[in-house]
């Protein structure tokens, strides 16, 4: 090994993205809508490697971070209920709701459970009793729905009568969509989107084709890799440069251009799209999946008789102007002192996948000295 | 109870020692809900209250259970506290460590196996050579008797591996049965040269970072192990006890090994970030030298964790002298045939002052490793 104080030489895939960049000569602006893109990117370093020119921005792609202030008070109500187990992932168990979070409710005596599954929490169910009601509050896009649905129709299947889900599923491309026209009125646009792999996996390239057409704004779907997620950035500057707006999938090995039919089934079969809102978007029509009629009897929401709640997010967080990508995280007041992965106050610090998170673990905060060339913060366009 | 007081003539003479159908960490999968199931009254297969009692089961279980899987002559004296040879130029290191682990077996181990492995491993890499460990076990009624035999023939096994006697113990049974249903508590006690001095004041800008294998595989086994029991998963824990290793590097070159750390809580992340902010200088690693099997790479990637954070108890991180880093890689390098098992030179010290570390990442990227925050939470997708 030679010595690590020295700069490393330039992976060709960089390189090329340098070239490509240069033939542009102004500033372009991409955003990747996935939280695994942003972890990614983050872990290798790519921010800092991107020409002085091109801003990769983290959009609405991490399932708890978009999840409104007012699905997660209804939770926590839920999951304070007496004799309510509520089943959840991991990372939403410490995102502050209006009043505590599902972990202060847990220690409070609430029986909350973390799955990996959701069928975990139908099995859940089963081994309850008719007369423990198991509450599975579903959050994320595309890639959670089909598993979702898979455990709405088990219990089905099942006859279960303790079993319900509290959907807050939501729907990629319009939030794709609502974050070109919120940045419409700003002073720089979106010029381009790293399409999520996953969520690509289930729904199909051919998904993200009315942004390439009718938005007039180049998709590249990448993967996960260092490397791949360079060459996608690389596609996008190509598309820039040559004044195309495409679609490209650059991830076939796992994207094909129909997606995953079985499970765009189940979601069909189970949910329909409705009006919901997001944190930092608003309320976007057709962008969120509600239990159809015919599955009624497995929605949280009427079993239990929930009604929409609208609460105020945190005082001064601007965790919905970073998902936006308005702000950037630094640009909170709360960021690094009040708000941090130890004492979480949005959402966007305490997911492994929150844009804040990301930017607090490895980004400017802790950037070191300027003689290690390291961590170039993304420029975005100010408040 | 405390063992040491037990008094031999008061109990029926031992019957022989059950032979043991497991030898230590031969468990095939940490699968197994392991005793969630066990009977809470017949004795004769599961522990008790009276098991802690002082009594005759006490003695039962001290001449059935414990002597003939550890006893050794200074255990075997029962005696109110051990009593070690003297050792004369040296110093004396002592250390604690308790074990907690859900589920208490794992792919490659279990929790006997790491309480020797984690403390014979605190004592070897501040220099000294493990001497004697104490050991300390809390076991819920119920837990089934097979099952301790099991824990402690992976006690035995992992001391015979590292060379050292349980020269004192304890037990107490509680009457909680929440997991974790067995904890373990090792203290050690081990003598250091004089002239051995890996501590962090001797580290120098130029000096080389150092492991002697791929890392994450530990934590990964166990996180699998108690969260997708159902997945088939080809990762074991790397628990193993370092000191023959660091005694043959020591014998070697002790001027060479600046320091030495295992990369247990925290990971590899946890050590060198420490590393840098203790000494003040800027650590950085590189990424393409870090050895973590696919297996653990896609593991982490399913979970959403970083391999670099994840614990390890067999991972010696060594900060070495330039001029001792081919000497002392030859001297790690003793476990022949998998390439991942190889030593590897995976970072330097530099002498830019500013207490961080960081990653030069497999595209080039730089970043800072930091000290993990506590728990890692696994993501949703």
């Amino acid at each position: 090994m030679t010595s690590l104080a020295q700069p490393v030489a330039r992976q060709p895939v960089i390189e090329h993205m340098h070239t490509v960049a240069g033939q542009i000569g102004r500033h372009v602006q991409f955003m990747e809508v996935c939280g695994t893109h942003t972890m990614s990117a983050f872990r290798c370093g790519l921010h800092g490697l991107l020409p002085k020119n091109v801003t990769l921005l983290s959009g609405p792609g991490c399932p708890v971070c978009v999840t409104a202030q007012g699905d997660i008070d209804l939770m926590i109500d839920l999951a304070q209920r007496p004799g309510v187990t509520m089943c959840t992932y991991g990372d939403m168990m410490r995102v502050p709701g209006s009043r505590g979070s599902l972990e202060a409710a847990r220690s409070a005596g609430a029986d909350v459970r973390v799955i990996y599954s959701a069928l975990d929490a139908v099995r859940i169910a089963e081994e309850n009793g008719d007369h423990h009601p198991v509450v599975l509050a579903a959050i994320g896009f595309e890639t959670t729905a089909p598993t979702a649905a898979a455990a709405v129709l088990r219990a089905h299947q099942q006859g279960l009568d303790n079993f319900s889900l509290l959907a807050c599923l939501k729907l990629v491309v319009p939030a794709m969509t609502s974050v070109l026209t919120l940045r419409g009125r700003s002073r720089r646009g979106v010029e381009g989107f790293l399409c999520p792999g996953h969520v690509s996996a289930i729904i199909g390239s051919e998904a993200f084709r009315p942004v390439a057409d009718e938005y007039g704004v180049p998709c590249v779907v990448g993967g996960f890799e260092p490397t791949l997620m360079s060459q996608a950035v690389v596609a996008l500057l190509e598309q820039v440069r040559d004044g195309r707006h495409d679609l490209e999938n650059l991830y076939p090995e796992v994207v094909t251009p129909a997606g995953n039919r079985i499970a765009q089934r189940w979601i069909d079969e189970v949910f329909e799209p409705v009006v919901t809102r997001w944190r930092g978007l608003g309320t976007i029509p057709e962008s969120g999946l509600a239990i159809r009629k015919a599955y009624s009897g497995y929605d949280a929401r009427r079993v239990f008789e929930l009604h929409p709640v609208v609460a105020p997010e945190p005082d001064g967080c601007r965790c919905g102007e970073v998902i936006a990508g308005l702000v950037r995280p630094d640009q909170c007041r709360l960021f690094g002192e009040r708000c941090n992965p130890t004492r979480p106050i949005g959402p966007c610090m305490v997911s492994g996948e929150g844009t804040c998170q990301a930017w607090f673990k490895y980004g400017r905060a802790n950037a070191p000295k300027p003689s290690c060339q390291s961590v170039t913060p993304p420029e975005t366009d100010g408040p | 109870m405390i063992l040491s007081r037990y008094q031999p003539e008061t109990g029926p003479p031992p019957p022989p020692a059950p032979t043991l159908p497991d030898g230590p960490g031969e468990v095939a999968s940490g699968s197994a809900a392991p005793t969630a199931e066990a009977p809470r009254v017949a004795s004769d297969d599961s522990v008790v209250m009276a098991h802690g009692g002082g009594g005759q089961l006490t003695d039962q279980l001290i001449h059935q259970h414990i002597l003939p899987r550890l006893g050794n002559p200074t255990l075997s004296l029962l005696g109110d506290s051990a009593v070690l040879p003297p050792s004369f130029n040296d110093r004396v290191a002592l250390t604690i460590d308790s074990y907690v682990v859900q589920p208490w077996r794992f792919p490659g181990g279990d929790v006997g196996r790491i309480a020797v492995c984690g403390t014979v491993n605190d004592l070897s890499v501040t220099g000294a050579t493990p001497r004697g460990i104490a050991l300390g076990i809390v076991v819920s009624e119920g837990f089934s008797l097979r099952d301790l035999d099991r824990v402690l023939a992976s006690v035995a096994g992992a001391a015979a591996e590292a060379d050292v006697d349980v020269v004192a113990g304890d037990t107490k049974v509680v009457d909680y049965h929440d997991p974790p249903e067995i904890m373990l508590t090792t203290a050690g006690v081990g003598y250091r040269p004089f002239s051995y001095r890996p501590m962090l004041d001797r580290v120098h800008p130029g000096d080389k970072l150092l492991i002697n294998g791929p890392v994450g595989d530990h934590g990964l086994a166990v996180m699998l192990a108690r969260e997708l029991p159902e997945m088939q998963v080809a990762l074991r824990s790397d628990a193993a006890p370092l000191n023959h290793l660091i005694a043959r590097c020591l014998s070697r070159t002790h001027e060479g090994v600046v320091f030495m750390r295992d990369a247990t809580r925290g990971g590899l992340a946890g050590v060198t970030a420490d590393i840098a902010q203790s000494t003040g200088l800027h650590v950085v690693l590189d990424e393409s030298a870090i050895p973590i099997r696919p297996a653990a790479r896609h593991a982490a990637d399913l979970l959403g964790l970083d391999p670099l954070e994840i614990a390890n108890e067999g991972k010696l991180v060594m900060i070495a002298r330039p001029a001792a880093v081919d000497t002392l890689l030859m001297e790690m390098d003793g476990y022949g045939g998998d390439p991942w098992e190889r030593p590897r030179v995976i970072g330097e010290i530099t002498d830019i002052r500013d207490g961080l570390c960081e990653l030069i990442t497999t595209l080039g990227g730089r970043r800072i490793l930091q000290k993990p925050y506590g728990e890692e939470l696994p993501r949703i997708c």
